[in-house]
């Protein structure tokens, strides 16, 4: 919007009016408009309202994480966005073009330009790497020799060069991946969708295998779009994110944003995995409900912002000539954005608890009482 | 054991191999398709058809449960519509190719039900239309278990094939009842069993040698 609106100065007003309502638009990849999704019952089974009131937008060239728990509806979304299911009420636009409308060889072609990798893979084992590859092209018609080439240039891109003859059964889990990834990006689609694409891999292979879509999203320009529920993935990668909880979006932006200040539960339960909200169990132990003479009094302090927690405790310190002592910290990065708490221990009584409150509010900062240690 | 009889049983082999190679190419021709589909079309899968789904699986069981004696009794007047005549070798081909239809339509299904519903909706990600997805997807994947169902049906085949006698269908169990049996001639009735066993054997193997060279999930070192 603001990139369209300084673009816009200077320009004959007319062409100003034209351009305007469309341009938000034009800047989407993906736009849920209004979008619900309901199963209905069918032997027996209940039906389910997968999603409901969905509106949001994924903006082109970035990489934008969906994260929620299982069951809050993360497969029925990326199913709507390549139209293999329609909504049942709104409409999905991908690409400038409605997805939920299109049919048959229609919706076919529309989805050439999206891309999809998976949780497990879903090579075919009865083909090679190369010719896992080529599948898509293959089913898009294209001539044997540009498959070919094709197919070597992909190979190169995700780096499994030497792997074209290799069968997925010989492959390990991140060299699948890699195949799936070419696969995916076969047809050079606008959009790719990871579905959970990550889940099934270890820390070092899933590491690797988000750089390597970073790569792509640098390189090639395609909208990301990472379906998780691993709030690791979406820290590392994305910029943008789209928490969904039990059908809904309950809350969206940018990812330094919605870390830093996590307003719905389900959010904060994603932060918590990864800054921790629990103490160490030795100090967890120690702590009492009721001062004791010469004992330290705990506050948790909560650090959200770019260097917020930098030179909190020796300001703390030196400013109200405190021996403050640090227990425990954990303080992570997301988004460019310092988000974690400190766990310090007050001495000299209530007085200095109530100063050091104060203090810390003063400043913004959000703390605790937890109680106190001998 | 005499040069004529030694050439009957030669004939019969020949009689047999005829009868039970083109009933299996014809079963293969009806009974894939006709497998791919029972396994594609109910409800919500890629060819969606529950009510065709069900009229043909009644139909391919009344198939399955008949006696093949008695369909090849049965359907005398349409094996000599098809074939021009009711007797000899081709028109056992007939009531052959009738029996090993559904059975072969039955174990397609089961071959591709095992391919992993993931790789449909892959395919189906990317833009494959249904016709694609069978051909480029189900039959390759499924390609070990075919073979291995076609190689079922074939034994199955050469022991229907010992029963088509009854309508002058010739072959080495005909051989076997008409000089073995009527005649009291042990020597034949054993010479038409190793026989028999022996071509079952060498069936089994190339089936499942084939049904191996093709399985790529988990490769032999």
């Amino acid at each position: 919007m603001n990139a369209h609106q300084s673009l816009a100065i200077g320009q004959p007003l007319e062409t100003l009016e034209a351009v305007s309502p469309a341009a938000p638009k034009a800047d989407a990849m993906v736009r849920f408009e209004g979008v619900s999704k309901i199963y209905p019952a069918y032997r027996g089974k209940p039906g389910v309202n997968a999603l409901q009131d969905i509106d949001f937008a994924i903006q082109r060239g970035s990489i934008t994480g969906v994260i929620g728990r299982s069951g809050a509806g993360k497969s029925s979304l990326v199913r709507l966005i390549n139209g293999l299911e329609k909504p049942t009420t709104g409409r999905v636009i991908v690409d400038n073009s409605d997805i939920s409308a299109l049919a048959g060889r229609e919706l076919r072609l529309a989805q050439r330009s999206i891309g999809m990798i998976f949780q497990h893979f879903n090579l075919l084992s009865s083909r090679t790497a190369a010719d896992n590859i080529a599948l898509p092209l293959e089913i898009a018609g294209w001539a044997k020799a540009d498959i070919k080439a094709r197919v070597a240039e992909l190979l190169a891109l995700v780096g499994i060069a030497d792997k074209h003859d290799r069968y997925p059964s010989e492959l390990s889990g991140g060299q699948k991946q890699r195949v799936g990834i070419a696969r995916a990006l076969a047809t050079r689609p606008s959009v790719l969708l990871s579905d959970e694409a990550t889940s099934a891999l270890d820390p070092q292979t899933t590491r690797a295998i988000l750089d390597l879509l970073a790569k792509i999203n640098r390189e090639l320009g395609v909208t990301i779009v990472l379906i998780t529920h691993e709030m690791s993935v979406v820290r590392q990668l994305a910029k943008e994110v789209v928490v969904l909880d039990a059908g809904h979006v309950v809350e969206s932006g940018h990812v330094a944003d919605i870390f830093t200040h996590p307003e719905h539960p389900i959010t904060q339960s994603f932060l918590a995995e990864v800054i921790g909200d629990s103490l160490p169990v030795s100090l967890a132990s120690r702590i009492v409900a009721e001062p004791s003479a010469g004992g330290q009094a705990v506050i948790r302090v909560q650090v959200r912002g770019a260097g917020a927690g930098d030179t909190l405790v020796a300001r703390l310190a030196r400013e109200l000539s405190l021996d403050v002592s640090l227990l425990s910290a954990r303080i992570d990065e997301i988004g460019g954005q310092h988000v974690g708490s400190l766990t310090l221990g007050i001495p000299g009584g209530e007085d200095a608890v109530t100063r050091a409150l104060a203090w810390l509010s003063q400043y913004q900062f959000s703390a605790e009482r937890l109680g106190y240690v001998a | 054991m005499s040069p004529e009889l030694i050439n009957l049983i030669i004939q019969a082999t020949g009689e047999s191999l005829y009868m039970v190679g083109i009933a299996a190419l014809l079963g293969t021709a009806f009974g894939l398709p006709l497998g791919v589909f029972l396994a594609t079309s109910r409800k919500g899968e890629l060819f969606s058809a529950p009510a065709v789904n069900r009229v043909l699986g009644i139909v391919v069981n009344a198939t399955r449960s008949t006696p093949f004696i008695i369909l090849v009794v049965a359907i005398i007047p349409f094996t000599r519509l098809v074939a021009g005549t009711s007797i000899g070798s081709t028109a056992a081909i007939v009531p052959l190719t009738i029996a090993s239809t559904p059975f072969i339509a039955r174990l397609v299904e089961a071959a591709i039900r095992e391919v992993d519903g993931g790789l449909i909706e892959t395919a189906s990600s990317f833009g494959a239309s249904p016709i694609q997805i069978v051909l480029k997807v189900l039959i390759p994947e499924a390609l070990p278990g075919l073979l291995l169902a076609l190689t079922l049906a074939v034994v199955s085949l050469l022991g229907y094939s010992a029963m088509v006698g009854a309508v002058g269908g010739g072959g080495l169990g005909d051989l076997g009842i008409r000089y073995g049996y009527q005649r009291f001639m042990p020597e034949m009735m054993l010479a038409v069993v190793v026989v028999l066993i022996a071509l079952v054997q060498l069936v089994q193997s190339a089936g499942d040698y084939l049904a191996r060279r093709v399985n790529r999930r988990l490769r032999q070192r």
